[in-house]
């Protein structure tokens, strides 16, 4: 039984995991906002909302690129 | 370490042999009260009962609160808790079939015990880079797991077998993980996942005889999320469950909406020989089944085989990123 294009995948998907945890963590390291809000707390709170919204961009990103990549592995066999 | 041995075999065991014990018992009883359900892929179309979650629950709750007597830890009242709110959630599934928003939202009701006794630390921990620190994302994220983990379980649960062994591989996974990492507490707290699972599959294994029903399979996949987010493990559980949400991931990409799966059509269809292979419908669901059956029609058995050997390979993937976890670069 051949099943490589499965074994194929989940090692794709965890390739991407381990890149999108370091894009992630180094692209929210770099956002901080200082000098537009007098009160320190809400400065937290607006990076805060800024690395939220990073964050989730990056995810459906992430299902973007998984999406294309299971209709590219798996074309011949959904077909089928 | 070493005054933790003996809680974590003690555990083990009862965990193991609670559910080995009981299931028989459980399976008459439900037999008794003709709870019982078609087999459709086995020959002759045998009644099984269902479902097994009540033996299942009993084997978590006696384990965990061995465990209590030893550690009296928040982190074990939270899994407690949490688990037997999702079982209630399957019960009622079981014996009434809701709407498919019905299990997602009630599970992650399920979660919101997590919030309120503090067990967890909002870090979201990643291999090799460090930690993604943000404390209002991560609440979003507890209520988010417990639902994608219990439907995750669910939707794996379609052969004899499938759900108790995948689970029996992923959750020892986990435990080594969390032993590596050395997080022994919520490891030791895990070992009843595994035994229990492991007990559970000596019933279900083809040929089953007795099903898990909504009740097993959601409660298990609470305990397996509620351990991810106490163990600070969540990467690391997702890896290992891999090969579950990759038909979770297929299912939706193809239906492109949340619906129960009893709505949908049958992606496979039994051969005059009770082979499984995949149908030629179209409008039929893509799925994890529907892949390996591709390579032509298989016996439940061998299927099961394949989902297995496609757990082994994600939770070995699991170890190696708990070994990764360790490194930063």
């Amino acid at each position: 039984m051949k099943n490589y294009t499965i074994f194929s995948f989940i090692f794709v998907m965890w390739i991407l995991i381990i890149i999108g945890g370091g894009l992630l963590i180094i692209l929210t390291s770099i956002v901080s906002i200082d000098g537009y809000v007098t009160i320190g707390s809400l400065e937290l709170y607006y990076a805060s909302i800024v690395k939220a919204i990073i964050a989730i961009i990056l995810v459906i990103i992430w299902i973007y690129v998984l999406t294309k990549i299971k209709n590219w592995m798996f074309h011949k066999k959904i077909r089928n | 370490m070493f005054d933790q041995v003996i809680p974590a075999i003690l555990v083990s065991i009862v965990a193991f042999f609670s559910v080995y014990v009981i299931t028989p018992f459980l399976i008459r009883t439900l037999k008794k009260r003709n709870l019982v359900v078609k087999d459709y892929h086995r020959e002759g179309g045998a009644m099984v009962p269902r479902p097994g979650g009540p033996s299942i629950l009993i084997g978590i709750i006696a384990s965990e609160f061995t465990l209590y007597a030893f550690f009296p830890t928040t982190a074990i009242i939270t899994i407690l808790v949490t688990t037997s709110l999702a079982f209630v959630v399957g019960i009622i599934d079981d014996r009434k079939v809701l709407g498919g928003w019905f299990k997602p939202l009630a599970l992650a009701i399920c979660a919101i015990p997590i919030i309120f006794l503090g067990a967890y630390d909002s870090n979201l921990a990643f291999p090799l880079f460090g930690s993604f620190k943000i404390p209002e994302l991560y609440l979003a994220l507890i209520i988010l797991i417990i639902p994608i983990t219990g439907n995750t379980i669910n939707s794996i649960d379609v052969l004899n077998g499938a759900a108790s062994g995948f689970m029996t591989i992923a959750s020892f996974a986990l435990t080594i993980s969390l032993f590596i990492m050395q997080h022994y507490e919520i490891a030791i707290a895990s070992l009843p996942l595994g035994f229990v699972s492991l007990a559970f599959y000596k019933y279900h294994k083809f040929p089953s005889r007795i099903f898990p029903g909504d009740s097993g399979a959601l409660t298990l996949g609470a305990m397996y999320g509620v351990i991810a987010i106490l163990g600070h493990v969540e990467i690391v559980a997702a890896i290992a469950l891999l090969p579950a949400v990759i038909n979770s991931f297929l299912f939706l990409s193809s239906v492109q909406r949340i619906v129960e799966h009893r709505q949908i059509k049958n992606p496979t269809a039994v051969t005059p020989d009770f082979k499984l292979m995949a149908t030629t419908d179209k409008d039929a669901p893509v799925t994890l089944l529907r892949l390996i059956l591709a390579a032509g029609p298989m016996t439940e058995k061998q299927i099961v085989s394949v989902i297995l050997k496609l757990a082994l390979f994600s939770a070995s993937l699991a170890i190696i990123t708990a070994f990764m976890m360790e490194i930063k670069i």
